[in-house]
């Protein structure tokens, strides 16, 4: 069974029955449960939902100390570029002490992380950052594109043992979808076939996921057959159906919202160029944000994203419909 | 000197200390012989902070530390050869040889680590602490870090966070005077650590770190405190770094210890002197001490040689927990 919610209702609903199941799951973060009627709160209790200072260094910090002692912690940052003020402690530290104490303790902890925010909140609250974290060892990252991945990719982040960055897109904040009733968790490194198709294959992520699948319904009716696929997860990274896809259409586009040198689009297509070079037919393009910091203006900020008509364009190009731009 | 100390307490402390002195000097030998081949940073001379901390805790009591490690990990209870097996980079070393001397774990005695960037040690007890509290029982959670660590924002953070929630942390910093290569006065106005933690009204004291009994005595008024439900302390340990910076540093910033001020201050002799004259030491006990501790430093040495270098897939496999 299932039910409609709304993604951010859907994040909110994993880490609640993650809670009820799972006592040694706790919530921490900045301007969460200021009230009394705050519902983690009342449910769960002052000792594991707790609200922070606006000190990012020391929250997580405690928190990889928490975890290393036996708990879950979940961490709301609110925005991704908070985690930038504790980089020492999410790339430095909480990723490698497994690795570091030769496997003798674990860091079950979630950094929970909005990010894309184009939507007038300028340069600094707008990024989409996860390309940083997905080369960090020991990190996992997880971006989910619709409500069901919301819950099911939390779930998951809160059960693994490991630290996971996990971002959602505040765009799609309001997006409804269908969400499985009960505990549902969606397994790390398993990439959605969004749809399917044999001419092109488009991988999106996150929020360019349904910005690949709308451009995919636009390029059907030129008779253009996309596959477009969603890797959930960006560490662990499903390269293997990426590049099954590709055998099949000899095609790829990747759609990031990132800056180029910095997205998941640029390792994609390197793995892609590695290990599947034989089955591409023809070069292939990145559909990313321009190299910018996100601009306050509207008209700009819409300049900047990567969008339906860049999509569809790549993907003529690279089926030989369309000039390659220079 | 401080506090009271009858035979076994007086002999266990000096046997700590003597096996942390012995194992530091022997490292430094097996570090210009390439034998530990990496970044070494040795405690010799700051022998009393480790031993009066870390003898009045317990295995689960967690123990956080920083680059300047060993003495800590060894005097919260870590077997020598285990550790040196792991500056030696040996499958036998307590984290497979993946940590190396900054980033010693030893999950079984509570020394739950250390970490290689300064300050970055001090919100993880904070962790240990509130996970404490959530369990109930009275463990603690300690943290060893450098005057140095002070000037960071992520101390500061700390110490409001642990006093805001009055979390069972003691923060012990061995304030040696030097911040790596740089002295205390070209990092910061304020003189002692304990004055910067003042406006939190967090339990704080400073005292002789060379004088392990104040050290003990202190720490033991902290703990009581934390043990019985109370909230963060600092212990701010005044103490000396016999060595450089790490092993092989020039030390152009200052200028040499001389002898006879080095007879005078270290903690190890003091304790010796201390000792003979209150008749708990009888006279050849200095030398039968560090000979045993010199022996088992040796022993160590023997072990840790026979460790076989790790695997080359432990290099990937222990990446994530599975």
């Amino acid at each position: 069974m299932a039910h409609e919610l709304p993604y951010i209702a859907a994040i909110e609903e994993a880490i609640r029955e993650e809670m009820e199941r799972d006592p040694s799951v706790l919530y921490f973060g900045q301007n969460i449960a200021t009230h009394e009627n705050d519902p983690f709160l009342k449910q769960f209790g002052p000792d594991r939902v707790r609200v922070t200072p606006i000190s990012e260094t020391a929250e997580i910090g405690m928190a990889v100390g928490a975890a290393i002692a036996g708990f879950r912690p979940v961490v709301e940052l609110y925005m991704a570029e908070f985690m930038l003020v504790a980089m020492d402690q999410v790339v430095n530290e909480a990723n490698r002490f497994h690795y570091m104490s030769g496997g003798q303790v674990t860091v079950p902890l979630v950094l929970k992380a909005g990010y894309g925010f184009t939507a007038g909140w300028a340069g600094q609250h707008t990024g989409t950052i996860y390309g940083m974290f997905m080369g960090v060892p020991g990190l996992k990252v997880a971006v989910p594109s619709t409500a069901a991945d919301a819950k099911g990719l939390m779930t998951t982040a809160i059960r693994d043992d490991n630290p996971v960055a996990y971002f959602h897109h505040y765009l799609l904040t309001l997006e409804h979808g269908e969400v499985p009733d009960g505990e549902y968790a969606v397994p790390f490194g398993k990439a959605n076939v969004a749809r399917e198709g044999g001419d092109v294959t488009i991988v999106g992520i996150g929020w360019t996921v349904p910005r690949a699948l709308a451009a995919a319904e636009q390029l059907a009716a030129d008779g253009v057959n996309a596959e477009v696929i969603d890797p959930r997860t960006l560490n662990p990274l499903d390269t293997d159906t990426i590049l099954g896809s590709v055998a099949k259409t000899g095609r790829l586009v990747v759609v990031d919202q990132s800056t180029r040198h910095g997205s998941a689009a640029a390792v994609i297509a390197a793995e892609v160029a590695d290990r599947g070079f034989g089955s591409l037919k023809a070069p292939v393009r990145l559909v990313t944000a321009l190299e910018a910091t996100v601009p306050y203006s509207e008209p700009m900020e819409q300049y900047l994203m990567p969008d339906e008509p860049k999509i569809v364009d790549a993907v003529q190009q690279v089926l030989g419909n369309a000039p390659v731009a220079a | 000197m401080n506090g009271q100390l009858d035979d076994g307490l007086g002999a266990e402390l000096l046997r700590t200390m003597w096996r942390i002195r012995a194992f530091e000097e022997r490292v430094g030998r097996l570090t210009r012989a390439n034998e530990v081949h990496g970044l070494v940073h040795l405690s010799a001379g700051q022998e009393a902070v480790a031993a009066g901390v870390c003898g009045q805790l317990r295995d689960d009591d967690a123990v956080y530390s920083g680059h300047r490690a060993h003495g800590h990990a060894i005097a919260k209870g870590a077997p020598l050869a285990r550790v040196l097996a792991e500056l030696m980079g040996r499958d036998g070393g307590l984290c497979r040889g993946l940590g190396g001397s900054m980033h010693l774990v030893d999950v079984e005695h509570g020394f739950l680590g250390a970490t290689g960037v300064v300050g970055g040690n001090v919100p993880l007890a904070l962790g240990s602490a509130l996970a404490g509290r959530l369990q109930g029982g009275d463990r603690v959670a300690v943290v060893f870090f450098g005057d140095g660590a002070v000037q960071g924002g992520i101390f500061v953070e700390s110490v409001n966070l642990a006093t805001l929630w009055g979390l069972p942390v003691i923060l012990v910093c061995e304030n040696n005077g030097f911040a790596e290569f740089t002295p205390r006065s070209a990092h910061t106005n304020v003189e002692r650590v304990s004055d910067v933690v003042a406006p939190y009204g967090i339990e704080r004291e400073t005292v002789d770190g060379n004088d392990v009994g104040a050290v003990r005595n202190a720490f033991a008024r902290f703990l009581a405190a934390a043990r019985a439900g109370g909230g963060p302390a600092l212990l701010e340990c005044l103490t000396v770094r016999l060595r450089g910076h790490y092993e092989g540093d020039p030390q152009l910033y200052r200028e040499a210890l001389a002898a006879e001020e080095w007879q005078r201050l270290d903690p190890i002799l003091r304790l010796q002197r201390r000792g003979l004259e209150e008749g708990w030491l009888d006279a050849d006990g200095p030398e039968r001490l560090e000979q045993e501790a010199r022996d088992e430093v040796e022993e160590a040495v023997r072990v840790a040689r026979e460790s076989p270098f790790p695997p080359a897939s432990v290099a990937a496999e222990l990446v994530y927990a599975p």
